[in-house]
């Protein structure tokens, strides 16, 4: 349970960092920032990467702000941070609620919330959040600075639309409506383990009516997303178990499920219907 | 006279936790040696195969690289001998210490690499290129067997119990019950992985291996034996052990390998497992597939139980042999009154992990059997599951009860028991018929909950013997030795416990040497829940003879007759005061100190029983279950220290549920491994196991020895994969619904869909 060899570099500055990435990047060069994803698949040696950008100790990476209307996490903000509501908004109870589910605490004190967006497995729980909410993706290399939309950013299992010179350097939430209801639920078969399904939502009411649904869908695709049938089915509808289900349905028949060894396609669905409809229900309780 | 017990039957500290806790133990990775060399394996990535050339050139000229070795390197030494239940037929099958021509399993030792520390070894164990012409892969034991060698199938062997008339017992049944059956291929996880570390004394000739757990004094034996040493040349030393169940501390490829390397490189050799090689390497278990009928009468009594079933034990018969489905079939009938009885156990080999024992082995699997017969009985004749346990229960007037069966060399003879007592004890602490109310309650509201229960008989202490030394110091200090092992059970405040009262000193004061082949010439170690049994009585019995022997030389010295005077906290008194002399000053007048040796004999086990009750929740858009309520009530006729039982019986149950609705060693049609991380490899978490009511009751105590002692070692685990899936009928309202362990989420959900359709 060795890892291969490699060079650890221990920048300093963004600058430095993007100016060892940009040289490294070729070479196999790894931007390693909580560890917790990445130094396990070094230990199997599924992973070599010959160099590691280290960016724990660049100054300013550390940093939650909130503009009113966005909410910014830094690159070495951990899970551990959302433990609390970061911001006076809904989204800051949702992030709460959500970081209790991932994984357990020792681990949450570590990772961080870009590095799992930068390793982009299938079911995390940030990936979701995310994807659910249309953050924006901040990548910066030494060729400048570009923001990608959740949407374009998630590419498949493991895949993200960053190049291999970027730096993840921030994700930005949109704040939600003050009176915006959210709602999460999610099925692993142990507390802590990977969600084999997962849901997210928020949403507001509006003279009785659901309006502006957000339902967003992870652990059963290749990449979270949101799911406009659910979304669809959910609107303009009076919260409750008949609109409820009826996104809950949406949501299974519009998954083009991932399927292993021990997980049918059918079970999948199963599984998607019942943590949208629970994340709905959730919503509301 | 015997003083009257002080610490026996009392919860007393464990011994064990000062150096534990204060970052004093020694685990196998804590030793190291000045100059030592780290052996790393490489292993078959192929399930199947012809070996066509193994090219170590480049791990060879990686610097810090010292040897590398393959099959002919070992060519001397014979494969890994067994050491129990070891059949004849078997022999061919054992385990070569590296593989030679053929692979058969994902993970076997094929090469090893020497180097001079662990980063250096694994970067030269990925350069070793082995080229595997690859064969297909034979992936389960209900397959017709296939080519083994030219001469031989994957069939070693079949295990026959048999009694009565079984054929009449059918004809004239009234109905009959019956299931096919199958138990998951899982095992004990130590926290601990296996490791081990050489050492040859080149001035003394003496080669010592360090990381010895369980069994030291046969493996002592066996490496001696198989390295071509005297057995006095060869010493093992046991460390702290983080846990065995079953699997640790047996002799594996990797132990041999690092002794022969100390030998031949006069350099120590140092192997840690890690934990993805633990998950493909280490001893698996529990596999089986069973075709089980029961004929019964009209009012649901047993008439006789036919059961064939299908041992799934991996690539190769290592130490344990047949030990596994020789208990499954033995220990199948359980607490119940089967006038006939016949198994028939098909031994088979596939490219898979090779098997071995795993705490309840063979019962966990046949338990399972039997309760599921149980309770589709009752489902058959319409009465409750308790009151068809009730008619079939062995009653306490029938003991001891005489099996007709043989297993580990032994008669099966129940020595005790009032099982319809335990029950009715079982049911009250679980508050049964609320229980069930409430449940029934729930299920109306649209709930899927149910409880089940389910009954075993146990076996423990097995002989032929134990042999312990007492030996009081010239400080008064007094020490045990024994050839038993502390797998970390709790084994030095046990026999502690038994000492310090027939002796008559302070438990807290005495020194329990364990698991060290240089200071007892003989011992059998730690397993098959002996320990307290048999080194247990062995202890009273030495301390004891030691007690005689101070009190009557002190006698001498104190210008009295032995029998004035007593032991009390060390102390050699005279009974109603006066004088007294330390122990330890007694030690010192005597020439040749103060010392006693005896040996127990036992040629039966000893059969505690239990009982345990479940109530669970299915959550059947998911197929998850949620364990609700838990309740075990074990007779082990005399408890040494009780809550070192509770802590027994509670992990036994952790890896019971972890067998039954989460641990599963996986593999694809090639012979691939799926399961060979904590990610993949379910382990259950605080947050998986639920609380759980535990009832020590002592109202059998054995006949076979004076404490009346039964060992406890194994109750926790051995009927949690049967009541789960009793529970889990209950819940879904479908008796015998449940015919595979573990109940994974994704198997129970498809049960529920068979159901809608």
């Amino acid at each position: 349970m060795k890892p291969a060899p490699f060079i650890r570099h221990v920048p300093k500055t963004l600058d430095e960092a993007l100016k060892i990435l940009s040289e490294v990047a070729g070479q196999d060069g790894r931007v390693l920032a909580g560890g917790q994803s990445l130094v396990p698949i070094m230990a199997f040696r599924l992973a070599k990467p010959a160099h590691l950008v280290d960016i724990n100790e660049v100054e300013g990476l550390d940093r939650i702000t909130s503009d009113g209307k966005t909410l910014s996490i830094g690159a070495c903000v951990r899970h551990a941070a959302f433990h609390k509501p970061v911001v006076d908004n809904p989204l800051g109870a949702l992030l709460t609620f959500v970081a209790r589910h991932i994984a357990h605490y020792p681990i949450r004190t570590r990772g961080t919330f870009c590095g799992s967006l930068a390793h982009a497995d299938p079911s995390a729980e940030w990936c979701l959040v995310a994807a659910t909410l249309d953050a924006t993706m901040v990548a910066q290399s030494t060729r400048g600075e570009r923001s990608i939309a959740a949407a374009d950013y998630f590419q498949g299992i493991m895949s993200t639309a960053l190049a291999e010179d970027e730096l993840l350097t921030q994700v930005r939430l949109p704040l939600l409506a003050p009176d915006a209801k959210f709602g999460f639920n999610e099925f692993s078969r142990r507390a802590g383990d990977f969600a084999m399904s997962a849901a997210l939502v928020t949403y507001t009411v509006q003279g009785g009516k659901i309006a502006g649904a957000h339902i967003g869908v992870g652990g059963a695709e290749p990449s979270p997303r949101r799911m406009a049938d659910a979304e669809a089915a959910l609107n303009g509808q009076a919260p409750g178990d008949k609109a409820f289900r009826a996104a809950a349905e949406a949501a299974a028949s519009a998954i083009d499920p991932l399927e292993d060894h021990q997980t049918t396609g059918e079970y999948r669905r199963d599984l998607v219907r019942a943590v949208v409809r629970r994340a709905l229900e959730n919503s509301v309780s | 006279m015997t003083a009257p017990a002080k610490f026996v039957g009392r919860s007393v500290p464990r011994l064990e936790d000062r150096p534990l806790l204060t970052g004093q133990g020694r685990f196998a990775a804590d030793i190291s040696f000045p100059g030592q060399w780290t052996m790393r394996v490489v292993r078959s990535s192929a399930a199947h195969g012809v070996i066509t050339s193994i090219d170590a050139s480049a791990a060879l000229a990686l610097p810090g690289v010292h040897a590398v070795w393959t099959a002919a390197d070992v060519a001397h030494i014979p494969p890994i001998p067994f050491r129990l239940t070891g059949l004849k037929a078997l022999e061919p099958y054992r385990q070569p210490v590296l593989a030679k021509d053929i692979v058969r399993y994902v993970g076997e030792p094929v090469a090893v690499v020497f180097a001079q520390d662990q980063y250096v070894a694994e970067d030269a164990a990925d350069l070793v290129e082995i080229g595997i012409e690859q064969q297909q892969a034979l992936m389960h034991a209900t397959d017709e067997p296939g080519a083994y060698t030219e001469d031989l199938n994957t069939e070693p062997s079949v295990v026959r119990k048999s009694y009565g008339d079984i054929d009449a017992a059918f004809r004239n049944a009234h109905a009959v019950v019956a299931f096919e059956l199958s138990i998951g291929r899982h095992t004990g996880v130590p926290m601990e992985t296996r490791g081990a570390i050489a050492r040859y004394d080149q001035a003394r000739d003496i080669l010592e291996m360090h990381g010895a757990a369980k069994v030291p004094h046969w493996n002592r034996d066996a490496l001696a034996q198989m390295l071509g040493r005297t057995r006095d040349s060869v010493q093992l030393y046991e460390g702290h052990v983080g846990g065995g169940f079953g699997i640790r501390g047996e002799i594996y490829p990797e132990d041999v390998l690092v002794c022969a390397a100390a030998l031949k490189f006069k350099k120590p050799i140092k192997w840690i497992e890690d934990r993805r090689e633990h998950l493909i390497a280490a001893n698996h278990s529990r596999q089986q597939q069973h075709k089980v009928r029961a004929a019964i009468d009209a009012q649901g009594h047993i008439l006789g139980i036919d059961d064939e079933f299908f041992h799934d034990n991996g690539a190769y018969m290592r130490t344990h042999a047949a030990t596994v489905p020789d208990l499954a079939a033995a220990m199948l009938p359980g607490p119940y009154v089967v006038p006939a009885y016949r198994a028939v156990g098909h031994i088979r080999l596939t490219n898979k992990t090779p098997c071995g024992t795993y705490r309840a082995p063979g019962r966990y699997e046949s338990t399972f059997v039997r309760e599921r017969l149980l309770d589709a009985i009752a489902a058959k004749v319409g009465v409750d599951k308790v009151e068809i346990r009730r008619r079939n229960l062995i009653g306490k007037a029938a003991m001891p009860y005489t099996l007709g069966l043989e297993t580990l060399g032994t008669h099966i003879v129940y020595d005790s028991g009032d099982y319809a007592k335990l029950l009715d004890k079982a049911l009250d602490a679980a508050d049964w018929k609320n229980l069930w109310l409430q449940l029934l309650k729930r299920r109306a509201a649209g709930e899927k909950v149910g409880c089940g229960v389910a009954m075993f008989v146990e076996k423990s202490g097995l002989g032929p013997f134990d042999t312990v030394r007492v030996e009081v110091k010239a400080d008064g200090a007094v020490e045990v030795i024994t050839g038993v092992a502390s797998i970390g059970q709790g084994v030095e405040t046990v026999v502690a416990q038994i000492c310090a009262d027939a002796l008559g000193v302070d438990y807290a004061g005495i020194r329990v040497i364990h698991g060290q082949t240089d200071r007892i010439d003989k011992g059998m170690g730690a397993f098959a829940s002996r320990v307290t049994v048999m080194c247990g009585e062995a202890t009273r019995l030495a301390a004891t003879k030691l007690r005689d022997k101070a009190l009557n030389h002190a006698a001498q010295l104190m210008q009295t007759k032995a029998d004035a005077l007593d032991i009390v906290n060390g102390e050699v008194v005279r009974i109603g005061g006066g004088a007294s002399m330390p122990l330890g000053e007694v030690a010192r007048s005597l020439p040749d100190g103060l010392s006693a040796e005896d040996t127990f004999e036992s040629a039966h086990m000893v059969y505690p029983y239990g009982v345990h009750v479940a109530a669970v929740r299915v959550d059947a858009e998911t197929g998850g279950v949620t364990i609700e309520r838990y309740v075990m009530a074990y007779d082990i006729g005399k408890a040494v220290n009780p809550k070192l039982v509770e802590g027994q019986i509670a992990g036994g149950l952790a890896q019971g549920i972890g067998g039954a609705l989460l641990e599963e060693f996986l593999y694809d049609e090639a012979g691939e491994p799926l399961s060979v991380t904590f990610a993949d490899y379910l382990m259950p978490t605080a947050r998986e196991v639920p609380e759980s009511t535990i009832l020590i009751t002592e109202d059998a105590p054995s006949p076979l020895n004076p404490l009346g002692l039964k060992g406890a070692g194994e109750g926790g685990a051995n009927p949690v994969g049967a009541v789960i899936a009793s529970a889990i009928d209950d819940a879904l309202g479908r008796p015998g619904a449940i015919t595979e362990l573990p109940v994974t989420p994704q198997r129970l959900r498809t049960i529920l869909n068979g159901a809608a359709g």
